[in-house]
């Protein structure tokens, strides 16, 4: 019958409007329930994993040295020249010559957070850090230089 | 192209919907040709984020271009990384320990979870329904989480890498997988309450959008285009690749070839996704998570093509090598584009208002159009 179908449309289709603002309004008095962050106000409580890719960075000890040999994999396994490695030659106690890192470069503003330079490193001299504000008001702070002034190759590390 | 716009010889209306309109997810450009509220012809016009991808990979080792193509399809990155992976280890016969490929596998599944729930949300926002966004957003960002913990980024992983994957799993990585299967299986009921079964939504997707089994084809569609129409075309099934013979799951089809056809078959095959991931979990074998490999890739001459199955249906990758540590030639077989080109016979003779809710069926993402 026409008839009977049409009001058993009407009524399904109110039940169906009704099941769905049932679940809104479940969602309306269980506050509980949401999981939005406020994100510039939790900064402190904000934790972010350790394998986080947020920039790439060369740890330092407390005698202000790195493991870094100016090997140059890292430029190499780039994509795109972020990383640029300036060497220069040092005279070990010994007299002999020694390559060495003048400074590690670091375009930020390239970097698309790939680890590829990570995984490539041989000595684990570099590894990413969990910083993500990268925003700066002037470009030219967005190159960096990766090894601390005055630095010096780490012991033992060839 | 932008004198057409205005009114034609015959006196149809000729619109422009984008390239910065909300529904077309992206900077897609359509033309439409408009007779009163009926179409006539739509046009699409690509390009605006064209960033030559395929010709940037030809000056990329072997190594370094994947991480480009998580930029293509970046709803689904893994699965791109896993296709050229996938087609550099055919080419220098690498094989991948038991390990990587469950890993894979798992981390497949759940992008395709993500990016269907991503789907849902933008399809349903398309209609005007707000709320579904947020509900999809909060499952979508528990997978994000395992993503951010294990791969070390939430959109653009670069986690595959040729020989196996970059990082072993992290230790919370099967909890957390675990708890998202309870979590998930807790609220997909929410999902069908709040629209499924909504009458406005059934009435906006049945009869809308029809598509013809034999139009499907003749387009190349694949994915859940395709299977809506009734088209088996699941990669996974016909030419499983890593573990996927092993797992049992359902190639989902529906026959209906409707918008609402293709909307059941992606809620659907985010149950099969749970069920490979639940068969997986717990039975990571031990082992290697990366074969050894050189340290410089060198293909050998000689022409290699692998295909996966993306979130939106078959991603081919077609290597033309010559012998050096570069391609010489990188073609990508995107799902994307032969989806949007089947556009216009779905749309011709239909309202403009049921444009947005048939072309929200299609899953487009154009980066993954334009490349």
């Amino acid at each position: 019958m026409f008839i009977t179908k049409y009001i058993k449309d009407v009524f399904g289709a109110l039940k169906s409007l009704g099941v769905g603002m049932k679940r809104t309004l479940y969602y309306f008095t269980h506050h509980k329930e949401i999981i939005t962050e406020q994100y510039p106000d939790n900064r402190e409580t904000m934790h972010l994993p350790e394998r986080f890719k947020g920039e790439v960075v060369m740890p330092h000890d407390e005698k202000n040295e790195h493991r870094c040999t100016g090997c140059t994999a890292c430029e190499l396994a780039c994509p795109n020249g972020t990383i640029k490695v300036v060497t220069k030659f040092e005279i070990t106690p010994e007299g002999k010559k020694k390559k060495a890192i003048d400074k590690l470069v670091y375009h930020l503003e390239l970097c698309t957070m790939c680890n590829l330079c990570i995984v490539a490193c041989p000595s684990d001299a570099i590894k990413m850090a969990q910083t993500f504000e990268h925003s700066v008001y002037d470009r030219n702070e967005l190159t960096k230089i990766l090894n601390n002034p005055g630095s010096k190759i780490m012991d033992g590390v060839e | 192209m932008f004198e057409e716009i205005g009114t034609n010889a015959e006196g149809d209306m000729m619109i422009n919907m984008g390239p910065q309109h909300p529904a077309t997810h992206g900077v897609l450009h359509l033309v439409i040709t408009l007779n009163g509220e009926t179409i006539k012809k739509v046009d699409p016009h690509l390009g605006y984020i064209h960033r030559s991808i395929e010709k940037m990979c030809e000056s990329l080792t072997y190594r370094q271009f994947i991480y480009v193509t998580s930029r293509m399809d970046y709803l689904s990155a893994h699965i791109n990384n896993h296709a050229c992976a996938m087609c550099v280890e055919k080419g220098m016969q690498i094989e991948v320990p038991g390990r990587a490929q469950y890993i894979r596998v798992i981390m497949d599944e759940l992008t395709r979870i993500a990016s269907h729930e991503l789907w849902w949300g933008a399809m349903s926002m398309d209609l005007g329904a707000f709320t579904p966004f947020f509900h999809s957003f909060r499952e979508r960002e528990t997978i994000n989480d395992i993503m951010e913990e294990t791969c070390g980024a939430r959109l653009t992983m670069n986690y595959m890498v040729p020989g196996g994957v970059m990082n072993d799993i992290h230790p919370n990585f099967q909890r957390r997988v675990k708890e998202f299967i309870q979590l998930y299986k807790r609220k997909i009921h929410e999902y069908d309450e709040l629209i499924t079964g909504n009458v406005i939504f059934q009435n906006r997707m049945k009869g809308v959008g029809v598509l013809t089994a034999e139009q499907v084809i003749s387009y190349g569609c694949t994915g859940p285009v395709a299977r809506g129409s009734g088209v088996s075309c699941d990669v996974r099934k016909w030419w499983p690749y890593e573990v996927y013979d092993k797992v049992e799951f359902n190639e989902v089809i529906e026959t209906g070839g409707d918008s609402f056809a293709r909307y059941l078959i992606r809620m659907k095959e985010m149950d099969q996704s749970i069920r490979i991931i639940e068969q997986l979990i717990d039975n990571i074998p031990d082992g290697d998570f990366q074969a050894k490999t050189k340290a410089v890739l060198k293909l050998p001459k000689g022409e290699f093509y692998s295909k996966v199955e993306t979130a939106r249906g078959e991603l081919g990758v077609y290597i033309v090598s010559e012998g050096g540590t570069t391609p010489y030639r990188i073609k990508f077989r995107s799902p994307g584009f032969s989806n949007l080109s089947i556009l216009h016979d779905m749309a011709k003779g239909g309202k403009i208002g049921d444009l947005i809710a048939s072309m929200g069926t299609l899953d487009l993402v154009i980066p993954d159009i334009d490349r």
